[in-house]
């Protein structure tokens, strides 16, 4: 107890004011105090969802008879399924999922109405897109008390002696790309980004805060060099570092993990290469407007935490609302998600992943011109 | 570049933080193979002014040369044949002494590198240490290898900021002899500094407080511009007698040195009527020629009466 007598209350005050006067100095750190748990509460109240539902879904309709209308409408109107497509072909079908344009494919055969009257129990083809489990899952296990609700009304009169059956129809859930459903499948692929996006946006959001802190920037600035040097210089060795840890995940989850590795592996290390790229490109940003190497850390984590969150990560992406899912697509781990597990699982070659990997590549050139802009050649 | 021409020659420099101006419309002519002390206490504005000459700070107001370029709009051309010391040690301390060499002889693309760099660590005698890492050198090997980083692309000048703070007398003095010495080769020194016998190794000095150009010149110059006159006294108890002294018309400032007291007047006939009633047996007075650090008092002093509201 001799410890408590010597507590005194003016020290102890003397370092409550000194404590309050540096947090109230330190906005930065005061916003993120107020901030995070703002952002947490609305991304984890509104935007995130682990029962999505309104989910693209393609049909291919075969059969013009009444009862495979009444089932699609019941899957509408599950709120599930929105029918975005109409295709004409399987192939048509599977390319749509390949690229994620839609996570199902209905398949109603032909002469499924006139089956289903005989009692031939018709089956109806469900494609999934299983790459994410999470996503998926409650729709498909929706689907069979649907139908069988939805056909009650078709199973009065004469065809009464059809609900005694073991079922009117033969659902038949093809669950694409990850067929037992293994939620790793989903998660190691998205773990590459994740760990990428983390590590890449740190080390460069020291970079230049590190050299104005140890006072050698004075040192740098004095040299004849322009911005566009010192930045660019910054972050090419850091793409070897990123090209380490893609390879160190990508042999854990072939050997560890068992992820199939449906696509190249070069177009993977190419698409990486421009991922990388974007996320030290933001780094050295961030490193640019932080004052010292706190700052910079708590910008990489205002960074990563929406980026996990809103990226499909760690919740299904179509499960967001609309106005989550637009600020999703501004971060690069969205759509290096999207492409990394399109390649691993799905096989999905450069023409599929073209189209998320420009907008990576355009945040790359945005986060790197800001950097420049921002990168001050003077002291002042 | 012969030797007189100017060197820096700039006009009217200022400088605002906010609404503070902590250089005010300085005007300096430096020549080709000078030594130039710039001095003035801590926060008078020195550093600030060395960092506009070289392209670190952007200038709000002024106008001029350096070493033959526009020093507002030409930092680039300035920075190549300028070698800046900073007053904090600012090399790289994780990396190795020739480590730090090579890169700043590649950033100002000398030629011939691996020689220069070679040629370097011998003249410094660091060749055999020459791995060792930068952050573990003494403060005296620090500021060596920091002037060494700083001649290599051989500069045509060199801005030295209070290069001697923190080093030991006979590295301090090794340092000057050097810096005589590249002098002597004619290179143009810049050097700021707070100690009056390096003030008095400069072939010329500036002294500057809160922002503002005091005085300028050679050391017998300064002193003789100022018409200070000096009487040294010594004898017992001189805190009481500095009391006393101080409450006197026409002591304007009182310095101990030692077992001396200073005191200083610019009148000098009221300054000998102040001391007049404490020249008795118990003291001994002489006229002695007023040294530079009592100017530089004096002028800090005045400085500080001026603005003081």
């Amino acid at each position: 107890m001799k410890k408590w007598r010597g507590f005194s209350i003016k020290r102890f005050r003397a370092i409550l004011v000194k404590e309050f006067t540096q947090m109230r100095r330190d906005r930065l750190t005061f916003a993120m105090m107020l901030g995070i748990p703002l952002i947490q509460l609305t991304l984890f109240g509104y935007a995130i969802n682990s029962d999505p539902r309104h989910l693209p879904a393609a049909v291919l309709l075969a059969d013009q008879g009444p009862q495979g209308r009444t089932l699609l409408y019941a899957m509408r109107n599950s709120t599930y399924f929105d029918f975005v497509r109409q295709v004409q072909t399987e192939k048509e079908g599977h390319d749509l999922l390949a690229r994620g344009q839609v996570q199902f494919v209905i398949n109603i055969p032909q002469d499924f109405s006139r089956d289903f009257v005989r009692g031939d129990r018709p089956a109806i083809l469900v494609e999934a897109d299983a790459t994410d489990p999470a996503a998926t899952g409650n729709a498909l296990g929706s689907l069979s008390n649907l139908f069988n609700s939805a056909l009650q009304n078709d199973l009065k009169g004469p065809l009464e002696s059809l609900a005694a059956n073991t079922g009117p129809i033969d659902l038949r859930v093809h669950a694409l790309y990850n067929p037992e459903v293994v939620t790793q499948y989903n998660i190691v692929p998205g773990l590459m980004g994740v760990i990428l996006t983390m590590t890449m946006i740190m080390i460069t959001g020291l970079a230049i805060t590190r050299e104005r802190e140890r006072g050698t920037m004075e040192n740098l600035l004095s040299m004849p060099t322009r911005p566009s040097e010192v930045l660019i210089g910054k972050i090419v060795p850091y793409i070897l570092v990123g090209y380490i840890q893609v390879s160190v995940i990508l042999i854990a989850a072939y050997f560890l993990f068992h992820v199939p590795m449906q696509g190249s592996i070069l177009l993977l290390m190419i698409v990486a290469l421009v991922f990388i790229a974007a996320n030290l490109a933001m780094g050295i940003t961030f490193s640019t407007i932080a004052k010292n190497q706190l700052q910079a850390m708590q910008m990489t984590f205002f960074v990563f935490l929406p980026s996990i969150l809103l990226s499909g990560f760690m919740f299904p992406f179509r499960g967001m609302p609309y106005w989550a899912q637009l600020v999703g697509e501004i971060f690069p781990l969205t759509h290096f998600l999207r492409i990394v597990r399109g390649i691993l699982l799905k096989g999905n070659t450069l023409d599929d992943v073209v189209r998320q990997l420009w907008q990576i590549a355009l945040f790359a050139l945005v986060a790197l011109t800001i950097g420049i802009k921002r990168y001050r050649q003077t002291l002042d | 570049m012969k030797n007189g021409d100017s060197v820096i020659d700039v006009h009217g420099m200022t400088k605002r933080f906010g609404d503070r101006t902590v250089v005010d419309r300085v005007d300096l002519d430096v020549r080709a193979g000078e030594i130039f002390g710039f001095l003035g206490p801590n926060g008078s504005g020195k550093t600030t002014f060395l960092r506009m000459l070289c392209g670190l700070l952007r200038a709000d107001e002024g106008s001029g040369t350096c070493l033959g370029h526009d020093v507002i709009n030409e930092s680039e051309a300035i920075k190549r044949e300028v070698g800046y010391m900073t007053q904090r040690f600012s090399f790289w301390e994780d990396l190795s002494i020739e480590e730090n060499l090579d890169f700043v002889a590649r950033m100002y693309d000398v030629k011939a590198r691996r020689q220069a760099v070679r040629e370097s660590l011998d003249h410094l005698g660091l060749a055999q240490r020459r791995g060792q890492l930068a952050g573990q050198l003494s403060g005296g090997w620090k500021q060596r290898l920091a002037l060494a980083a700083c001649l290599l692309h051989k500069p045509r000048l060199l801005l030295l900021d209070e290069p001697t703070a923190g080093v030991d007398p006979k590295a301090r003095r090794d340092f000057w002899n050097e810096i005589h010495h590249l002098a002597g080769e004619g290179l143009t020194v810049l050097v700021t500094t707070h100690y009056m016998d390096e003030a008095e190794r400069c072939h010329r000095l500036a002294y500057i407080s809160r922002g503002k150009l005091l005085t300028h010149g050679r050391v017998t110059e300064v002193i003789a511009h100022e018409r200070l006159t000096t009487w040294a006294v010594t004898g017992p108890d001189l805190p009481d007698l500095t009391q006393k002294l101080r409450k006197r018309p026409g002591v304007e400032q009182t310095v101990a040195f030692g077992n001396s007291l200073h005191v200083s007047g610019s009148d000098a006939a009221a300054l000998e009527k102040a001391i007049a009633p404490f020249r008795t047996d118990q003291y001994e007075w002489h006229q002695v020629d007023s040294g530079l650090e009592d100017v530089f008092i004096h002028l800090m002093d005045g400085a500080d009466e001026n603005s003081s509201p």
